[in-house]
């Protein structure tokens, strides 16, 4: 089962936080301390795999996480899962959030927290991973999408500004997390039907 | 990253000069996320997201906030609370958002509540009728919006309310609906077991649905279901291994395939179904062998996902029963592992190593060289790993390298390694370094374990290893202390109190002043104290000065276990005659007829209770699997009979099992304190007394540190009561025991460790018998408890033979009738909080339907049928010393409305789930 969903950046900040199991308030920010702690100090030729931090179960739990540019995402699992499937499975969360948000950025996290929430809710539910098929991730977010559009008019526009300031030529700016993954590369999507 | 997002939003304004309305509060977050990451410090954070949250609550109670405005305060309700700061005021309007506004609200609403509230939040009972509604809803996004909350966030309570509903979705014509409700009743599954025993049927469906989304959703519940109980589905075998090959095969949509593997987080979790199921297996196994050899084949690709099955594979190939040429294959595939030059690969083949080498520990030799270099390895993580497999292939004559290794690392030694020490002195230094740097984090076991191995050593041979420990202590003790972990100490005093008068040379005072400055020090633990002051009463007499200081000093202690054991200590150190007999010195003599219960005995039958019934006479009744125990009674007694009280026959009992003479219909059971030391019984002040008593502290199995801070010698029987003698062994008929017999204990709960607890209720022993009697108390139920232990005997010195016992116990047998008149009844019921109601099953084969339902129940749970009236009836019933649980039973129609109520909130369910089983083996 997986017991929570994590991303933070480099410098530690929360952007999303998604807790399947019940833990107290502080308990959670301790966790993310924490498992940012350990994450963190970890250099970039170390395998992707460690023991969680005792706050979230000690060696029971495993620390799954991929690095990409700014961002760390990590998943705190306990032993019944695999973790190269997990490991996967980040892959496929951030392509699908690369797909849904034109190069995903840390920027669109921090806006669309609960449209990355909602992604994030089709493909793992209750701890339990429901969907791995990107196309059907994407089709079930692109439904709740829709209305979003549908609903149009002003309110659209601040994404679109985003998405505008995004493209701008910011030369400092990553402006886009590093996909291109040390031996994944993005699949072509098969077409809906 | 600051930077940018600081570009980002200086360039934002301009964009947005033509909003208005709901347009500025999505403003408001921009604004909000701008100024904090312009902060330089944590107080300013603080401070903003105060006013930030303050702005918030203005906004919700202002009538004129539309729902589209609420939207977007939530999500910034959410950012707040995801930053750590308490938001709980905007909970109830996330619920209100939920309930009132149009789908998009809805859904920011339902998002909210599951990152707002947990699983016992009250607040959660207001989401009820919502998600009712919508699970009804015609809207698929709402109905998957509802299960989505179900499965994540639900009172457990409410389940029966919205069961039927989900259950219904099962076979909704959408598979994205379907695959949510098998994971919502996946979940039910997990948090209420007995909710869903009716929709087996229903599973079994979604297993053969033509949708492979929702046959893989399915997976999970059976992939927990056969972890539970593997018998109960070896039929499914078949098609298992049918939808594996088809996976395999390709014969799933294209759409399925993750870079053109097909499906392969589902073939991960059917090999691990098949593992399970072919497990010590040979014809289920062979079921499964061609696909295995199959799925071994194709993995060949170079990807990450292919590894990962292969990594499946190869431990399901491991798992069940061998097979020659698949081993083979595993064999290899292993070495491709080890041998990668990628990190996560040579991880997991560490680990695929570290779990075959159990069963081939050559495979090992074939990488060693891969092996030594992962140990100087800088990743943490394949270090840990490697000592892992370290530890696994440990021998005599790799042992001090490996715990070199080990030491050097984060001091992780398994103290089983150590069993094979080169000599003594290196022993007890490896040992004092691994208590002084593991300390606290070590496992319980650990210094049990080192403990044990010191007192079980034969007395000439090991006086030798005692005599080192006993200087190296001292030593330790007189340099700095406070640094010493508590489980150090613990050790320290109990070697020093048990063995000190080994050492000629060494002053008693000094070791009695050693000690007593511990006991003074701040931050040694009462636990730790409670250790020292038993080994203050087992080092010899002569230092009554001394000792009365230190009695007169604690008596005054705000710790009653400290002041009790205080007052011990005066009474031994001014009673001489009562020490003399009460310590031993180098006593290994045991009450083996256990006379001194003899007057409890006696007075238990004359009060009513029934007579003993020894193991193999209940066991039916008890429906306890005590085979092995029962299988040693021959051997021992063949074995004992020719030994007599003065013979030097060694006999170590570890556990029996009986019941409990006063309680006999019903069942107490194991033990779990060592009260049998090295040096004979150790009484406990409450020999006599209800288990109950027993501190809760007793939750820890075997704790032989408990135990071990109550070790004080045992007298040898002053007088054998003939008489009392006879009783005993015409009562306690068991396993055959010799006269002098030392006992070790060892019993542990498998799985559910904190769930029972227990002591020693009573030990008897005749000339060749000895029974001992547990008490076993269920503090936290579950459906099912497995127990082991092992009773462990010597019939000749040095000849030590272990034999394993186990069994299942339910929680049906740690319930009792709970005898009330019905107005205490109507009292108890509304002062009870948790309740669960579900239709059950009613017996109408004869008379009356709600009668011989009830005393159907009655006769195979043992509750007490408080009353009947009319189509109602009432019964309770209690978990032996524990929570009571109500019941109230109403006929409606042809089923049994039946509503429990119980102090303990998983209570109920367990008991309805025995109730529902009872009558349907009616």
């Amino acid at each position: 089962m997986i017991k929570a969903i994590l991303i933070f950046n480099n410098h530690g900040k929360p952007r999303l936080s998604k807790f399947y199991e019940h833990y107290t308030e502080d308990t959670e920010q301790q966790i993310i301390r924490e498992t940012f702690h350990l994450v963190s100090k970890r250099d970039e030729n170390v395998c992707n795999f460690l023991e969680g931090g005792l706050l979230i179960g000690g060696s029971e739990n495993k620390l799954i996480y991929r690095h990409y540019a700014t961002l760390y995402f990590v998943f705190c699992v306990d032993s019944s899962e695999s973790e190269l499937g997990i490991l996967d499975l980040i892959q496929v969360f951030v392509e699908t959030l690369d797909k849904c948000f034109e190069n995903v950025c840390e920027l669109d996290l921090i806006f669309h927290m609960d449209k990355v929430h909602n992604i994030l809710a089709e493909m793992v539910m209750g701890g339990m991973v429901l969907e791995t098929n990107m196309s059907e991730i994407i089709t079930q977010a692109e439904a709740h999408n829709k209305m979003e559009k549908s609903e149009a008019g002003i309110a659209g526009a601040p994404a679109r500004a985003v998405s505008a300031v995004k493209n701008m030529n910011l030369p400092e700016m990553p402006k886009n997390i590093n996909i291109g993954d040390i031996s994944i590369k993005v699949p072509n999507l098969p077409s809906f039907k | 990253m600051s930077d940018v997002v600081e570009k980002t939003l200086t360039a934002l304004p301009g964009l947005f000069e033509s909003q208005t309305g709901a347009a500025k509060i999505t403003n408001r977050l921009r604004q909000l996320i701008k100024s904090i990451t312009e902060l330089t410090s944590k107080h300013e954070e603080e401070n903003l997201i105060k006013r930030e949250l303050s702005a918030i609550k203005e906004q919700v109670s202002s009538p004129n906030t539309t729902m589209k405005q609420m939207r977007e305060i939530m999500v910034r309700a959410m950012y707040c609370e995801m930053l750590g700061y308490d938001a709980s005021f905007t909970y109830i309007h996330a619920i209100k958002l939920a309930q009132q506004g149009g789908v998009l609200e809805k859904r920011v609403g339902y998002l909210a509540v599951s990152l707002f509230l947990n699983e016992g939040h009250e607040l959660l009972l207001l989401l009820v009728n919502t998600v009712l509604k919508d699970l009804q809803s015609t809207n698929l996004i709402e109905v998957c919006m509802a299960l989505t909350v179900v499965a994540q966030v639900f009172p457990k309570d409410m389940i029966p309310a919205v069961l039927p509903l989900v259950e219904d979705k099962l076979s909704h014509p959408k598979e994205i609906i379907r695959r949510k409700a098998v994971l919502a009743l996946y979940k039910f599954y997990l948090i209420a077991p007995n909710q869903v025993q009716h929709i087996h049927a229903k599973f079994c469906k979604a297993l053969s649905d033509k949708d492979p989304g929702v046959m893989a959703s399915s997976l999970h519940i059976y992939l927990q279901l056969i972890r539970e109980s593997p018998d109960s589905y070896k039929d499914l075998t078949g098609s298992f291994v049918t939808i594996l090959k088809q996976v395999l095969g390709g014969k799933l949509p294209v759409d399925f395939n993750y870079h053109s593997v097909p499906a392969p987080w589902l073939q991960i979790q059917l090999l691990r179904i098949l593992s399970l199921l072919g497990k010590e297996d040979q014809s289920t196994s062979e079921l499964m062998y061609e696909v295995l050899d199959e799925s071994l084949r194709r993995a060949e690709m170079n990807h990450n996902i292919t590894y990962a099955i292969l990594y499946e594979c190869v431990k399901a190939v491991y798992t069940i029963h061998p097979k020659a040429e698949l081993l083979e294959k595993a064999a290899r595939c292993i070495g491709n592992f080890v041998l990668s030059p990628k990190i996560n690969l040579k991880y997991l083949g560490l680990k695929a190593l570290t779990y075959v080498v159990q069963h081939d520990a050559k495979l090992a030799l074939q990488h060693q060289m891969t092996i030594i270099e992962c140990l100087d390895h800088s990743d943490f993580t394949i270090k840990r790993e490697t000592l892992e497999l370290l530890f696994r292939i440990t021998n005599a004559q790799n042992v001090t390298v490996i715990v070199e290794k080990m030491l050097d690392f984060l001091c992780y030694v398994p103290i089983k390694t150590l069993t094979f020490a080169p000599d003594n002195s290196w022993f007890i230094q490896t040992m004092n370094d691994v208590f002084s740097i593991g300390g606290d984090l070590l496992q319980q076991d650990d210094p049990n374990n080192f403990l044990r191995l010191l007192a079980e050593g034969k007395p000439e041979e090991d006086d030798q290893l005692r005599l080192y420990a006993v200087e190296s202590y001292l030593t330790v003790l007189k340099g700095h202390t406070s640094h010493l972990p508590q489980c150090f100490l613990q050790v320290m005093s109990w070697v020093l109190g048990e063995y000190a008068h080994l050492q000629e040379s060494v002053d008693r005072r000094e070791v009695i002043r050693l000690l007593t400055q511990l006991l003074d020090q701040r931050s040694v633990s009462s636990e730790t104290r409670v250790w020292i002051l038993s080994a203050l009463t087992k080092i010899p007499e002569g230092q009554t000065d001394l000792i009365l200081d230190l009695a007169e000093s604690l008596s005054s202690s705000q710790d009653t276990v400290l002041r009790q054991q205080a007052q011990e200590l005066r009474h031994l150190s001014q009673d001489s005659q009562l020490r003399e007999w009460v310590l031993v010195e180098n006593s290994c003599a045991v009450d083996s007829s256990l006379s001194f219960l003899d007057g409890f005995v006696s007075e238990a039958l004359a009060a009513g209770a029934a007579p003993y019934k020894p193991p193999h006479q209940r066991q039916e009744e008890l429906s306890l699997n005590l085979e092995p125990y029962s299988f040693s009674l021959p051997v021992s007694l063949s074995s004992c009979s020719i030994t007599d009280r003065q013979s030097p026959t060694l006999l170590s009992v570890s556990s029996g099992l009986s019941g409990n003479s006063a309680e006999l219909s019903t069942l107490i059971l194991e033990g779990v304190k060592r009260v049998w030391g090295k040096d004979g019984y150790l009484p406990q002040k409450e020999a006599t007394a209800p288990p109950v008593d027993e501190p809760s502290a007793a939750v820890q199995p075997a704790s032989q540190q408990e135990a071990a801070e109550r070790i004080e010698p045992r007298p040898e029987p002053s007088t054998q009561n003939q008489d009392k003698q006879q009783l005993a062994s015409s009562l306690f008929v068991g396993l055959g025991v010799g006269s002098s017999v030392s006992l070790v204990r060892k019993l542990f709960y498998d799985g559910f460790t904190a769930s029972l607890r227990g002591n020693v209720m009573d030990c008897l022993e005749a000339r060749s018998t000895s029974v001992c009697h547990y008490a076993l108390l269920m503090d936290d139920p579950h459906t099912n408890v497995s127990l082991t232990g092992t009773v462990s005997y010597q019939t000749q010195p040095g000849h030590t033979n272990t034999l394993p016992f186990s069994g299942t116990l339910s929680t049906a047998d740690f319930i009792r009738p709970l005898v009330v008149t019905t107005e205490e009844y109507g009292k108890l019921w509304l002062s009870l909080s948790h309740d669960v109601k579900q239709n059950l099953k009613l017996l109408t084969d004869a008379g009356d339907p709600l009668r011989t339902t009830l005393n159907a129940l009655k006769d195979a749970l043992q509750l007490h049928v408080v009353d009947i009236i009319g189509s109602e009836g009432i019964v309770a019933c209690r978990l032996l010393s524990g929570a009571p649980c109500l019941l109230h039973c109403r006929v409606n129609g042809a089923a049994l409305a039946m509503w429990l109520r119980s102090p303990h909130p998983a209570l109920p369910d367990f008991i309805l789930y025995h109730c529902q089983r009872a009558l349907a083996h009616h």
